[in-house]
């Protein structure tokens, strides 16, 4: 029967199919922990005298709740202390491993499954963590899951799962320059609305996807989310397999034959049915920035912000009122003559290397607006290392930049960084929710290229507004570094005991 | 998990859509490790305003939150449905919630009815006319009652189930113990496994310091 590649990947992890309107029981292969979901699950175990039943299917890091200053020292705030040390406490009593602030494997839990080489395709993946969605760039149906259910993987390794509909997201065409894979997902919210996945599963297709590099896919999956969709999916093809071979968890030998001959079979047949069907064109795209205070109200960089007025519908025209009330914007003004006092680049959306590039392409050799504060904040302590390899951290301080160490830091404010009351940013993040950043704190949404050129011009700007010299090629991120900049090698890997990395004291350096 | 067949509590209008978890509850308080205590952490941000709905003495103890669409989007943390629950609510009706927030809804007792926005306008009408009005959901009937109207609610069967018997969705499953291990065994072995942990070489990273 003909299938989509979502009932694919669901119909290879049934354990038991539902019978009289129960779920299915699906086997979960990969299990992300992170310190703010999971202390209440690990009770729950503790409680109920259980164990993790597969530790080896279970990676933990620490990144919603980290300082990105400091990290040598003890955490100042005595709630995020003890809820890390709950963590180490807790992979150290159920022997799972975990990657700790200070290590080089730390980071933003979306990031570190990728580098390491542990997400791969066809796998099933979840994490206590809304943007799990990430995953699904590489084919594998990677979804977001409550405190409850992280204690169900923990304990069975399976989730009991309703069915899913199937959404298409048809993208043709070819990006302009300028414009990113951010400005697509920002476009596809904004067209089919905060709800209008609920229920699905996405899957991104078409001549512009296919265009993307591994690390723009992921952007696009994280958002899933934002569009109420629990996962978004892309069928793994050569692009997935180059970004993984060789990566320290990826199989090797007659295994790595063996799942690329499986993983080409990863796709929706041509005759497959999808329950909605979405399309988009590339070339029309343009920078998209958010206005108000969810995902979906965004706007191509060159409209204006909305006049409630002119909305006929009364509950969107109260929506967006409430929205602009909010965010303090005038309505009618263009966006770009929007104003901001804080750019924030980094999270699992566009905190990666090849974002990091990009941002540094543009500022090179410029400073910042006087008024602006630049954070830059690597998604993990392994992007932050191949940053500083390549030279981008001296490009960002000469700009103006603060550059911090890894974590989800200002994308929910969780740690001490955050925007003050009716502060205003402009961010790489995913969320521009009322309070998000902060309370009180004003967010928009943009792509790296945005950010860039926004924090070079003070108000929100896209890089046309620039003068770039020529031979800057903005039309691909491909993962190339910088010219003039060596990449540094994946290098040789090891192999350590079971348990590294669990049991140091919070502050302290890594094991070396 | 508590049972539930009926619920009555006073009714609480919550005329807003898209109500997200960050709204719900602000990430600062997710920092705790247990479980409850979330009371005081619910709506944290609008609770400071007077003319907030659960601000008026006669919604005060309201246990029945009628949202508007959208209830519950963006992140996947539980504490909201716990604060929920902490502050005393047992049921929220909405044309629409989130897929995460109606899951994890489900596994702790509170109950996640969806009714159609007309309906939602009717609720929020008699409330907001009547402030204090009673609220009787019936899990069985799939109804709830306000004054004299009864409106129905979608629940799926299978949440509504184990809601009316209590039950443990961990318990339940590891009655298919067996059939987890036949299927671990069918497993291929290029799939990944965490353990021994594989790495590039450790780096002494760099604490970056206040600028």
């Amino acid at each position: 029967m003909a299938g989509t590649l979502a009932e694919k990947v669901w119909e290879a992890h049934l354990v038991r199919r539902g019978e009289g309107g129960s779920p299915d029981l699906l086997y979960i292969d990969l299990h992300l922990v992170h310190e703010v979901t999971s202390p209440q699950a690990f009770e729950g175990l503790r409680l109920a005298g259980r164990q993790v039943r597969r530790p080896d299917l279970t990676i933990a890091t620490e990144d919603h709740n980290t300082p990105t200053l400091d990290i040598d020292r003890p955490i100042a705030d005595a709630t995020s202390r003890t809820q890390i040390e709950t963590l180490r406490a807790n992979a150290k009593e159920f022997g799972v491993r975990l990657h700790s602030l200070g290590d080089a494997d730390q980071g933003i839990v979306h990031q570190v499954g990728p580098q390491l080489g542990l997400t791969m395709p066809g796998l099933t993946v979840v994490c206590g963590d809304s943007h799990t969605s990430t995953h699904g760039a590489f084919g594998a149906l990677a979804f977001g899951i409550g405190t409850s259910e992280v204690e169900h993987v923990l304990a069975t390794q399976t989730l009991p799962l309703a069915p899913f509909k199937t959404m298409a997201i048809t993208v043709d065409g070819t990006l302009p320059a300028g414009a990113t894979s951010k400005d697509i997902i920002l476009a596809i919210i904004a067209k089919i609305g905060t709800g209008g996945g609920q229920g699905y599963v996405l899957e991104y297709r078409g001549e512009a996807i296919r265009a993307l590099s591994m690390e723009a896919r992921m952007t696009i999956c994280n958002m899933s989310i934002e569009a109420g969709a629990r996962a978004g999916m892309i069928a793994p093809d050569e692009t997935t397999f180059e970004y993984l071979k060789g990566r320290p968890h990826a199989p090797e030998g007659a295994d790595w034959d063996a799942a690329v001959e499986y993983w080409k079979t990863l796709r929706s047949d041509d005759d497959a049915e999808f329950d909605a069907e979405v399309v988009l064109e590339a070339s029309d795209l343009e920078p998209f920035v958010t206005w108000g205070t969810n995902p979906g109200q965004g706007l191509p960089l060159s409209a204006s912000v909305p006049v409630p007025a002119d909305i006929a519908d009364e509950g969107e025209r109260e929506t967006a009122a409430k929205a602009l009330e909010y965010m303090g914007l005038e309505p009618g003004i263009p966006l770009r003559d929007i104003h901001v006092d804080t750019v924030f680049i980094g999270s699992c959306t566009n905190g990666r290397i090849e974002d990091l590039r990009s941002v540094a392409k543009v500022v090179k050799g410029r400073q910042k607006a006087d008024s602006v504060r630049v954070l830059v904040v690597p998604s993990s302590a392994r992007v932050r290392l191949q940053a500083e390899a390549e030279g981008l951290d001296v490009i960002f301080k000469d700009f103006g930049a603060e550059w911090r160490n890894a974590g989800c830091s200002m994308c929910l404010g969780m740690n001490p960084d955050q925007l003050a009351p009716g502060e205003r940013s402009a961010s790489t993040s995913n969320r521009n929710f009322e309070g998000r950043q902060g309370k009180g704190g004003r967010t928009h949404l943009v792509s790296p290229l945005v950010a860039a050129a926004t924090a070079i011009r003070g108000t929100l700007s896209s890089v046309s507004d620039l003068d770039l010299p020529e031979e800057i090629d903005l039309t691909t991120f491909d993962g190339t570094p910088l010219d003039g900049v060596g990449a540094s090698p994946l290098g040789e890997f090891v192999t350590d005991l079971p348990m590294p990395i669990a049991s140091r004291p919070v502050g302290q350096p890594a094991l070396r | 998990m508590e049972k539930i067949h009926t619920h009555t509590g006073v009714g609480v209008p919550l005329r807003r859509s898209n109500v997200d978890t960050d709204q719900i509850i602000p990430a600062v308080y997710l920092k705790r490790v247990t479980r409850t205590g979330f009371e005081d952490a619910l709506f944290a941000a609008w609770r400071g305003d007077p003319s907030f709905v659960l601000n008026q003495e006669a919604y005060s103890k309201g246990s029945v939150l009628v949202a508007g669409p959208d209830f519950g989007t963006g992140s996947s943390r539980e504490h909201a449905v716990w604060a929920l629950k902490d502050y005393g609510f047992r049921v929220v009706l909405s044309s629409r919630f989130a897929d995460i927030f109606r899951g994890n809804s489900g596994k702790q007792g509170l109950v996640a009815g969806v009714v159609s926005p007309e309906d939602i306008e009717i609720l929020w009408k008699i409330l907001e006319t009547k402030p204090g009005t009673e609220v009787t959901v019936d899990l069985e009937a799939k109804t709830a009652t306000a004054d004299d109207v009864t409106v129905p609610f979608q629940i799926d069967d299978y949440t509504r189930w184990r809601l009316m018997e209590g039950l443990d969705d961990i318990g339940l499953t590891l009655q298919q113990a067996d059939a987890i291990a036949a299927f671990e065994e069918t497993r291929e072995p290029w799939r990944p496994k965490t353990l021994p942990a594989k790495h590039l070489p450790s780096i002494e990273i760099e604490a970056a310091r206040p600028v």
